[in-house]
């Protein structure tokens, strides 16, 4: 078998394997790194619960990304957002507006929501709409999944001055 | 004695869900995130072919690649006497695995076994089958006829399944011979699929006991265990089935599927576990929902008042009967056919067909047929208001069942629960601003833009069922619950059905914690697992709450009456002077004697007196009739003249679902059904080309709507609790699918209709709605 040695940071921790040149990045994240927050739906980059960010910022869908593509880069994934059981702004306004309901694509949508408001901290409906678009959800109808993510810009929008005074 | 520190009015309220933290987290755990010692990978070989011969399979290409273990047919399957597996109605058996002949396309044909994943789906690839493709029949109509015989394995060589009818045929011909108007039309609801984003999938494993370990995406685990037993012939007590959390299941997850048997099967044989988890091809391609083809004729006098109502239906059900409904019900609960409507006269009949597709007739956010029927009536009840020249919302107040009517006997054999539907349809009609629209749509309409404005007012009947009516291979549909208050007051609640989002963990914490004054924070709500969970037929048809939750709701009263002796003990007073009050029990003319459940549950462990220590029941609920949920919505839409594209600008549901446990995750419900709707209505089916090639194999051809098509959703709801349900509850989770594609299609042929479009069968894609406003236009220049 045609094996490769692929090193990857998976939320901080360097994770080292020998992998067939066709493991996909969702496979190695969950079978070597053991981090099964990152689901598969669809086998073809259409519903993107298995959204992971990019050296920090960048959603890929890992379900299509070979996991030698991403030897020697960074990955973050759902596990990362709650350090110390601390719920990442997003996760308490996901829960505290009802944004999940099987859960399924909750960890895939937390990470496309991540990066969204990296790179616009506070956007208008329609840009939250169009950001998750690579994102499906059956259960909840995206209205409320939107209104966290609302609530969450607002929550670290306010974050951010008192984070600059330190 | 102090006053009660525990939440109370439990019930009624937005709590927060308590399932939420370990989704959030990554922490929940699907069938894919199990994995057991030394398990072997299965990938299965399906058919290109949607009707053929099986000359041959040659498995030695397959078996060279590394690490390969096993390739199994129907050969040894047969063998096993596990070939073919009864479908849950008890009308059909489904092959298992292709038995001499494929009859669809991604029938399964043999289950490869390997170390790896991909080692199985290399094996998968190179297993050599000799097909020779026979003549496909591809619908119904074609079936009927009985050229090809499709299943020569039955008694009866015909591709005809089943005739079911209901109601008063010879009535009904003669009252609509007798109408002033007849109005016909002839309505499909396409074959779709419910496409949960969790695909399915399993593990099995027979331990060092000899006993089947078997984990799988099942809705309904316990009806599983004992189809394993008939199916394996595995004593029950042998068989151990755990549901893990569930990545959606709207039906989907209702079957028992082929694959499920492989998996077994390949775990007994080769002695390790087996873990099996379909490709989005696999769940796509596996079952189906809908495919009606309906004509419905509905009599009318001149001012308006219905006078009959008359359905043939062809139902196209793919290659196996496998329909999951129950026994004396093989069309479902077709029969609400009737809708909200008081129809002194009805009859529907229905003939169902084998084809060359994919079987199933399994659920897609449904109460067993009830999207179809709803759909069906609801279409045409606008279709007659046109004839008539009438608002379709007078049409429909002037022959609402009234509310002094329930309970009320339908022409189709149920009897309605209760229902205000002329209220309800008020307040939608006033919060969407009906009479505003409808200006504003006089306005458009004169400068030739097409606004629609769509009515839904269906009745929905969920809670199967009670038992003198409803079984699934025999087996009475009731639902278990059993309640443990542990010394502290906290407790555990586990039942017979299985939350796939529905929240359960939180509601069913709520319901038990209302009855008994107590904490539903500290309530752990377990289900999935049969060696725990009392004996349910699991959740789907909108189930769970009119019958899970009846038996949750009178265990805990069980539990109420238990506390009163031990109250009376603590209290040294008689237990016929106390009463249950302010969810503590009072000594009657002594206020401030009082004991709260608390309180009790820790005597119940430390000072029962002469009664039976522990504070715990088990009940079994047999609801006495079907809950019957009913809603308005309102669609408005704007359509595009050049291109047919529909935009959503407005979308208002009013649901009346009874008694409310938690406003915000009936809220959240209905949003998801309305865009499970909103994709039927416009987006999804399962379509299939002449040659029975399946055209919707993956989300690129069957489309699941995105955040950005979805419209914003607008709700509300009335209350008309059930008079017989223990909390006056009836349901809500189907509510929404089965109501509004009746609300976007009469919204989009509102819209057409100054331009004579009488009808189009969904989905309303662009492409199909500017094909009938190029015709429509094209006839006026004529």
């Amino acid at each position: 078998m045609n094996e490769i040695p692929v090193s990857i940071k998976i939320n901080g921790k360097q994770v080292t394997a020998s992998v067939e040149s066709r493991t996909l990045l969702v496979h190695f994240i969950r079978e070597q790194a053991e981090l099964t927050g990152t689901h598969v739906g669809c086998d073809s980059s259409s519903c993107g619960v298995c959204t992971v960010l990019l050296d920090g910022d960048k959603p890929v869908k890992s379900c299509t990304m070979f996991a030698v593509m991403a030897h020697g880069h960074e990955i973050t994934t759902v596990e990362s957002l709650a350090p110390g059981g601390v719920l990442h702004p997003l996760q308490q306004a996901f829960w505290d507006q009802h944004g999940l309901q099987c859960g399924y694509c909750t960890p895939g949508m937390l990470m496309t929501s991540v990066a969204l408001l990296k790179h616009n901290p506070n956007p208008t409906e329609h840009e939250i709409r169009e950001g998750l678009s690579g994102n499906l959800c059956r259960c909840t109808g995206y209205n409320n999944i939107v209104k966290s993510i609302q609530q969450a810009a607002g929550v670290m929008s306010q974050a951010i001055p008192a984070a600059a005074d330190d | 004695m102090t006053a009660p520190t525990t939440e109370k009015f439990a019930m009624g309220k937005s709590m927060k869900r308590k399932e939420d933290p370990r989704f959030l987290q990554g922490k929940g755990n699907y069938i894919d995130d199990i994995n057991l010692k030394g398990q072997l990978y299965m990938a299965l070989v399906h058919s290109p072919y949607p009707h053929a011969n099986i000359k041959g399979i040659d498995s030695s290409a397959a078996m060279k690649v590394e690490g390969a273990v096993a390739c199994v047919t129907s050969k040894e399957l047969n063998a096993y006497n596990v070939g073919w597996l009864p479908t849950f109605h008890g009308l059909d058996k489904q092959m298992v695995l292709a038995d001499g002949k494929v009859l669809y396309q991604y029938q399964e044909v043999a289950a490869c076994y390997a170390e790896t994943r991909e080692a199985a789906y290399d094996m998968a690839e190179l297993v050599e089958v000799d097909y020779e493709p026979l003549e496909v029949v591809n619908n119904p109509f074609k079936a009927m006829k009985d050229d090809v015989i499709l299943r020569p394995d039955r008694e009866n060589k015909t591709n005809h399944i089943y005739n079911w009818n209901v109601g008063d045929s010879s009535a009904t011909d003669a009252a609509l011979a007798a109408s002033d108007h007849v109005v016909k039309q002839h309505v499909v609801f396409p074959r779709c699929h419910a496409a949960p984003l969790e695909p399915c999938g399993c593990i099995a494993e027979f331990d060092t006991m000899g006993r089947l370990q078997f984990y799988v995406t099942s809705q309904a685990p316990h009806v599983y265990r004992t189809a394993l037993f008939l199916v394996l012939g595995i004593p029950e007590d042998k068989i151990h089935v755990i549901s893990p959390d569930l990545g959606g299941g709207f039906g989907n997850k209702v079957p028992v599927y082929p694959g499920y048997v492989c998996a077994i099967a390949g775990a007994l044989v080769l002695k390790r576990p087996v873990k099996w988890i379909e490709t989005r091809t696999e769940n796509l391609t596996s079952s189906f929902a809908r495919d009606y083809h309906m004509d419905i004729e509905i009599g009318a006098s001149n001012d308006g008042k219905l006078t009959a109502l008359k359905v043939n239906t062809v139902a196209d059900h793919g290659a196996f009967d496998a329909a999951a409904d129950p026994s004396k019900y093989p069309a479902g609960m077709f029969g609400i056919v009737s809708g909200s409507y008081d129809f002194p006269v009805a009859y529907a009949n229905l003939d169902a067909y084998f084809t060359n597709k994919q079987p199933g007739g399994v659920a897609y956010r449904c109460s067993f047929r009830v999207t179809e029927a709803s759909y069906l009536i609801e279409r045409a009840m606008d279709i007659v208001a046109d004839e008539l020249k009438m608002d379709p919302t007078e049409l429909r107040r002037k022959n609402f069942i009234r509310k002094d009517q329930f309970p009320y006997k339908s022409p189709l054999n149920f009897t309605y629960d209760s229902g205000d539907y002329e209220h309800t349809m008020d307040v939608a009609l006033e919060r969407i601003g009906y009479k505003q629209l409808l200006k504003e749509q006089a306005e458009k309409r004169a400068k030739g833009e097409l606004m629609g404005i769509g009515i839904s007012t269906f009745t929905e009947v969920t809670g199967a069922g009670p038992s003198k009516h409803f079984d699934i291979l025999g087996i009475k549909m009731f639902d278990g619950a059993e309640i443990r208050i542990h010394p502290s007051g906290a407790g555990i609640i586990r039942t017979g059905s299985k939350s796939q989002g529905q929240g359960h963990e939180t509601t069913w914490a709520q319901i038990v914690a209302e009855e008994l004054g107590l904490d539903p924070q500290n309530f752990l709500v377990e289900e999935g697992d049969t060696d725990t969970a009392p004996y349910g037929l699991g959740t789907y048809a909108s189930r769970s709450t009119p019958v899970a939750g009846g038996a949750l709701a009178l265990a805990a009263r069980k539990i109420r009456e238990k506390a009163r002796k031990i109250a009376a003990h603590v209290l040294e007073v008689d237990e016929r002077d106390l009463e249950w009050k302010d969810y503590k029990f009072e000594v009657m003319g002594a206020p401030g004697k009082s004991i709260t459940m608390k309180e009790i549950a820790f005597a119940a462990y430390t000072n029962p007196g002469d009664n039976e220590p522990g504070l715990e029941a088990t009940l079994y609920y047999d609801p006495p009739n079907m809950v019957f949920p009913h809603g308005t919505y309102v669609a408005v839409v704007d359509v595009d003249r050049e291109t047919g594209e529909t935009k959503v600008r407005r979308f208002l549901a009013i649901d009346d679902a009874g008694t409310i446990i938690n406003p915000m995750i009936v809220e959240g419900q209905v949003h998801g059904g309305l865009t499970e709707g909103f994709a039927i209505a416009f987006m999804q089916e399962i379509a299939y080309d002449e040659a029975g090639n399946n055209l919707a194999t993956n989300f690129t051809d069957y489309l699941v709507p995105t955040s950005l098509e979805s419209p914003s959703w607008e709700t509300g709801h009335t209350v008309t609790p059930s008079p017989h349900h223990p909390i006056g509850a009836k349901s809500v989770g189907e509510s929404p699918n089965v109501g509004s594609p009746a609300a976007f299609v009469n919204a989009v042929i509102d819209a057409l209709s100054p331009l004579g479009v009488r009808h189009i069968d969904m989905p309303l894609t662009r492409e199909k709605v500017w094909a009938a406003i190029r015709a429509a236009e094209g006839q006026a220049a004529d």
